[in-house]
């Protein structure tokens, strides 16, 4: 019996205080999952749910979700951004089923219980009975009180076109909870214009969803996995970087500016680089810096625990992390561009999209491995992964060959889960 | 729309090379499929969802033959990925307008995928919006959509659809 316990353990076992080795099981355990979703999704964070350009005119909608409950986002029509629970009052019923579209109300079609789009209780069919033959039948009770039934509202918080919620309402301002050095990274994306969205591209990755956000804290890996960025110099050891976090760790940015690229010491040794390796169409790297940019070719920003914010030179997107079980989650990817892009600028941003995605040159292998990973978790759970690269610690780094981001992320993670 | 009508040597030659691309697309021979397209040809794979709102992001999208031979040596040498099989199921082609020679066409496709020592599964549906214009080595693509129903993408697409 003893045996079988320590293959799977109920519990993670740390092998230190630190969080360099991380053990199989926080990404294989139901339970530590839904302990995730209590505290990271549905309790003292800000969720990402999309973007205001998504719903530009009054009584416009999107359906998303916020962990694994389904939520609307939906524009009033005095302007306003609400973001309401997708659970009828009445029975229960998740009753929006259209994934965008514009309404002026928000009915379930069970029992017809109308919504305005803030999300209050307008409409009870029957209300008052049916009156027949001189008598009333039924009815609600005299003490049904339609604002004890509103839709589930959650917090709402809007910048640079960007859209949060929580359903925690005590939740800290979304300032805070980014923390200014994330901020700046954050306002330099979304510095106020007006937003123009490109598309989606969803997929659903076979694995847990922390190894998404890992995966863009860990710069360690793209000028290895990647031939693309390693050969054309977009993302490799020895460009010019930044590794930053807020002060709690749980936010990181990592910032990239282009090299050169082809051959250097060191850097290219690796086998992904191919230094003969030259595109039969340039059009695909037709890079023009954009003045916003500050320097920085390429900003990946992972806010805790549902967003990556992408900058790969002129290719810009939300990436949405939306668990489903504690081994999938699906992966929402919304492109866009600015309002004043022209027509060539657009066209480029749709032409480097060509790299990211489920089907992209260099992001359709991060789910590859994010499910091989995760293959391996479930057959051995007693085990551990390594993220020792550039020490032990956590701090801010002037390069980009840590795994610092990771180890802060696991900090913030212990500090929130292992409280009582 | 315009009346379109073929004669039987044009039908036969549009039906075969559907069969053909088909067949390339399933070989493993990833080199074989650039040449079903024009020099300029236009190759895009995108959720319906896009398409229907007038989204114009495609999960891939190329717009020469250059750039489907970047993505071939993306598959054979750059893209780390599980291998797998694929099988194309495809319908016969409606044909929707004859212009000037170039023929607009649509069919509906399913590809199943099988994994190594894995069942073989739904991969993805949908339909390929086709403009088919004759050249010297015979019939081209000048343009294919591939536009998908199957919107959340079993974590990835690596080889042609």
């Amino acid at each position: 019996m003893n045996q079988t316990t320590n293959i799977f353990p109920d519990q993670p076992r740390w092998e230190t205080e630190g969080t360099h080795r991380i053990p199989f099981l926080t990404y294989t355990s139901d339970e530590i999952y839904r302990r995730e979703l209590e505290r990271f999704f549905y309790k003292g964070h800000w969720c990402y749910v999309g973007l205001e350009a998504e719903i530009p005119n009054p009584g416009d909608f999107k359906r998303t979700v916020v962990g694994e409950r389904s939520v609307i986002l939906v524009r009033d029509a005095d302007g306003g951004i609400n973001v309401v629970e997708n659970v009828c009052a009445h029975r229960g019923m998740r009753f929006c089923r259209q994934r965008h579209g514009n309404r002026k109300e928000l009915v379930c079609p069970y029992h017809q219980w109308s919504y305005t789009l803030k999300g209050d209780l307008q409409g009870v069919p029957f209300r008052r009975g049916v009156k027949q033959d001189g008598q009333v039948h039924g009815g609600m009770p005299a003490d049904f009180k339609t604002t004890d039934h509103g839709l589930t509202k959650l917090k709402v918080a809007v910048r640079g076109g960007v859209v949060f919620a929580s359903f925690d309402h005590e939740v800290e301002p979304l300032e805070d909870f980014l923390g200014p050095t994330i901020l700046g990274y954050f306002d330099r994306l979304f510095n106020g214009r007006k937003l123009k969205i490109l598309g989606y591209n969803r997929q659903r990755i076979p694995g847990n969803w922390k190894l998404m956000q890992e995966n863009i804290k860990d710069p360690y890996h793209p000028g290895l996995l990647h031939t693309w960025f390693v050969t054309f110099g977009l993302w490799r050891a020895d460009n010019k970087s930044q590794l930053r976090m807020d002060d709690k760790h749980r936010h990181a940015a990592m910032i990239s500016t282009r090299g050169t690229g082809g051959k250097a010491e060191q850097v290219t040794q690796v086998s992904s680089f191919k230094e003969s390796m030259q595109l039969n169409d340039p059009k695909f790297l037709d890079i023009v810096p954009e003045p916003w940019w500050g320097g920085p070719t390429a900003v990946m920003t992972t806010i805790f625990p549902s967003v990556i914010l992408q900058q790969q030179v002129n290719s810009v997107s939300t990436r949405h992390i939306q668990p489903n079980g504690h081994g999938s989650f699906d992966f929402v990817w919304t492109h866009f561009g600015f309002e004043d892009d022209d027509e060539v600028m657009t066209q480029r941003r749709l032409t480097q999209a060509n790299l990211f995605g489920p089907a992209g040159f260099v992001s359709a292998d991060d789910g590859e491995v994010i499910e091989f990973s995760q293959q391996a978790f479930e057959s051995k759970p007693f085990h551990r992964a390594v993220a020792e690269l550039g020490g032990h610690g956590v701090e801010d780094t002037e390069h980009m060959v840590t795994e610092t981001l990771i180890r802060g992320m696991y900090r913030y993670w212990r500090d929130v889960m292992e409280a009582e | 729309m315009m009346a379109a009508t073929l004669n039987f040597e044009d039908w036969l030659a549009l039906t075969q090379l559907h069969a053909d691309y088909a067949s390339a697309v399933d070989s493993g021979n990833w080199d074989l499929w650039p040449e079903f397209f024009t020099e300029d040809g236009v190759y895009r794979l995108q959720p319906r969802e896009n398409h229907e709102r007038g989204l114009p992001l495609a999960t891939l999208s190329f717009t020469s033959k250059g750039m489907l031979k970047d993505r071939v040596y993306g598959i054979k040498e750059t893209l780390f990925h599980d291998p797998y099989y694929q099988r194309h199921v495809v319908g016969s082609p409606v044909v929707r307008g004859l212009d000037e020679g170039r023929i607009r066409c649509e069919s509906n496709y399913a590809v199943f995928r099988t994994k190594l020592s894995d069942a073989s599964t739904v991969f993805n549906v949908g339909r390929y919006l086709d403009v088919v214009v004759r050249t010297p080595e015979g019939l081209k693509f000048a343009s294919r959509e591939c536009i998908y129903d199957t919107e959340m993408i079993p974590n990835s697409i690596i080889y042609p659809v």
